[in-house]
């Protein structure tokens, strides 16, 4: 394995009775990068995910994370990665000082826990019981807890799901302190601006299959695709497709002599991108799934 | 992007010692359980509450013992408030904790395994020690219970008491991985330990029973350590009374082991760190 490869995985499969919510993964993730696995519900992240993390085992495939199979290492592998779950739900009387203090007692080297708490922004909730704390703030506990052991590998599983939109800034930007500060991230995540706001690398699961990896720039080839330039006339609003949109507007602009009404450039979202890739194979299990989760949560609770 | 320093793979630094976690997990268990009030009430007050109820209505001796049978079901409820206290409650809270995602959040942290069970059964044996103790007071107060008069009954009920509680404990945690959910944790622990109850001698002389529920019962803890508790608070005059003639405390020691022994490889092969899916 290469020395900057924090995760490496070759060929991997796992199915759950006939159904295969993994079939075939490949995906290098480097040192100190943030790299975002995006995907439709039941593409096969959390199971991919969760696969790294040693809490499933897999039905075949090469596994290396740091150095170790994740489905055989022990506590010193443990005391490197940080994993924060998709969901927590402990109604604990603990409090949240309490609670972060005694998970770093579990770590070697761990981070000073009134910082971590600082640095999720609880300093004032610090005294507070967990179930006291509101969804947005239980969530970055989790967080806290992920990050306590100072890990050299951090693990996020759908991280901001529920938060309001600030809430969602605030954690994004403890997220890429903790990138700076050297720490390898992987974060899945179905918020597609969540992936561009954060991610070096961005890795599109759809059908249980890696089906693009690149920057979230050039996905799918985003950044040499055609541009749209468009402008408001008397007839209405005139767009065209064009390689050189540079030119275009060079020529629009002294066509009005000077300012071109409503004028604007763009590019192929990182939406329309990820759309087109999942479309083939998400359509139909995007459709049945509404009708099926009302069963399935009720047998989850 | 840069490879800090820190990021690189640190080694020479020693994971915490199993031991220095069982010690933590057990101070977090006390404080989770002693800061949930009604749950604290709840635990404390049931054997209490049946214990009060069975000496109001109940009075006279046992067989022709001369032995009050108050004092016979007061060593059967502190038998049962040490079942209740470890295998029920530990239990239904241990059901409770793989629901709401802690036990999965623990096992993806390098904590032991087995100082999760290390705090699990210290803290119960602490809380099991109050429960006796309130039991016992009563008991003193009420019935004319006596503590024990010789170091030989202080020694049994020194071991009964512990072999007691850590056989429930595995036990409660082996059963643990039986209920789906935690809406059915409750059911699934409460029956084997009501049937227990009834055909164990907690409230009716054990020799009364019909045999067939005798000897099944003598195939479970509850009977073995209701007989130990009795060999500990109770005269030897109850001896006509005991089906053996004889507090059979050796037995008491290999059938609470063998529980004990059984109930730990149970554990350590169907223990579940994660709700299923």
């Amino acid at each position: 394995m290469a020395a900057n490869t924090s995760v490496r995985v070759r060929g991997l499969r796992k199915s759950y009775g006939e159904v295969a919510a993994v079939d075939g993964v490949d995906l290098d993730i480097h040192h100190g990068e943030v790299f975002a696995l995006l995907g439709p519900n039941g593409a096969g992240k959390t199971t991919t995910v969760e696969i790294l993390e040693g809490y499933r085992e897999r039905d075949g495939g090469e596994v290396t994370v740091l150095g170790a199979d994740p489905g055989s290492a022990g506590r010193d592998w443990r005391a490197r990665i940080g994993i924060v779950l998709q969901s927590n739900a402990d109604a604990s009387e603990l409090s949240v000082q309490e609670l972060i203090r005694h998970f770093a007692g579990y770590y070697p080297s761990p981070r000073d826990p009134d910082e971590v708490i600082g640095s999720v922004g609880l300093t004032e909730k610090a005294g507070a019981r967990l179930r006291q704390l509101s969804g947005g703030q239980r969530r970055r506990v989790d967080v806290a807890l992920g990050i306590v052991g100072n890990p050299e590998l951090l693990f996020l599983d759908e991280p901001t799901t529920g938060f309001d939109p600030e809430a969602r800034r605030q954690f994004w930007h403890l997220i890429s302190g903790l990138a700076e500060g050297g720490t390898t991230i992987l974060l899945t995540t179905h918020y597609l601006d969540e992936a561009e706001a954060l991610a070096n690398r961005v890795g599109v699961i759809a059908a249980g299959r890696i089906r693009a990896v690149d920057a979230p720039a050039d996905l799918g080839g985003r950044a040499s695709a055609p541009a749209t330039v468009s402008w408001l006339t008397a007839d209405g609003r005139q767009s065209v497709q064009t390689d050189t949109p540079s030119q275009v507007v060079t020529e629009l602009s002294a066509r009005f002599g000077g300012e071109v009404p409503e004028l604007t450039v763009t590019r192929p979202s990182l939406e329309d991108v990820y759309l087109a890739m999942i479309g083939h194979d998400q359509a139909g299990a995007a459709e049945s799934a509404p009708g099926r989760s009302p069963a399935g949560t009720g047998a989850a609770r | 992007m840069t490879t800090a320093a820190h990021a690189a793979p640190r080694t020479g630094v020693a994971l915490p010692s199993a031991a220095r976690l069982s010690l933590s997990r057990t101070a977090l268990e006390l404080k989770s359980f002693f800061r949930r009030r009604e749950a604290v009430v709840f635990t404390f007050s049931l054997p209490v509450v049946l214990l009060i109820i069975f000496g109001s209505i109940f009075h006279g001796t046992v067989g022709h013992t001369g032995v009050s049978y108050r004092l016979y079901f007061t060593a059967g409820i502190i038998a049962s408030g040490i079942m209740s206290t470890t295998f029920v409650n530990l239990g239904i809270s241990i059901v409770l904790e793989r629901e709401d995602g802690t036990l999965k959040r623990l096992a993806g942290t390098p904590m032991p395994k087995g100082a999760y069970f290390a705090g699990k059964a210290f803290s119960a044996l602490i809380i099991a020690a109050i429960e006796v103790a309130i039991l016992l007071g009563i008991g003193i107060a009420l019935y004319g219970l006596r503590l024990p008069d010789s170091a030989g009954r202080w020694f049994t009920f020194t071991w009964v008491f512990l072999l007691g509680v850590a056989t429930c404990t595995m036990l409660g945690i082996a059963v643990s991985s039986i209920p789906r959910s935690s809406r059915s944790a409750a059911a699934v622990l409460n029956l084997p330990y009501l049937v227990l109850q009834f055909i164990s001698g907690v409230y009716f002389p054990f020799s009364t029973l019909p045999k067939g529920m005798q000897v099944v019962a003598s195939f479970f803890p509850l009977k073995w350590l209701c007989q130990g508790l009795r060999a500990v608070f109770l005269p030897d005059t109850l001896l006509a009374a005991e089906p053996a003639h004889s507090w059979e405390l050796g037995r008491v020691a290999l059938v609470l082991t063998a529980w004990l022994v059984g109930s730990l490889i149970l554990c350590l092969r169907t223990f579940r760190w994660q709700a299923d899916r």
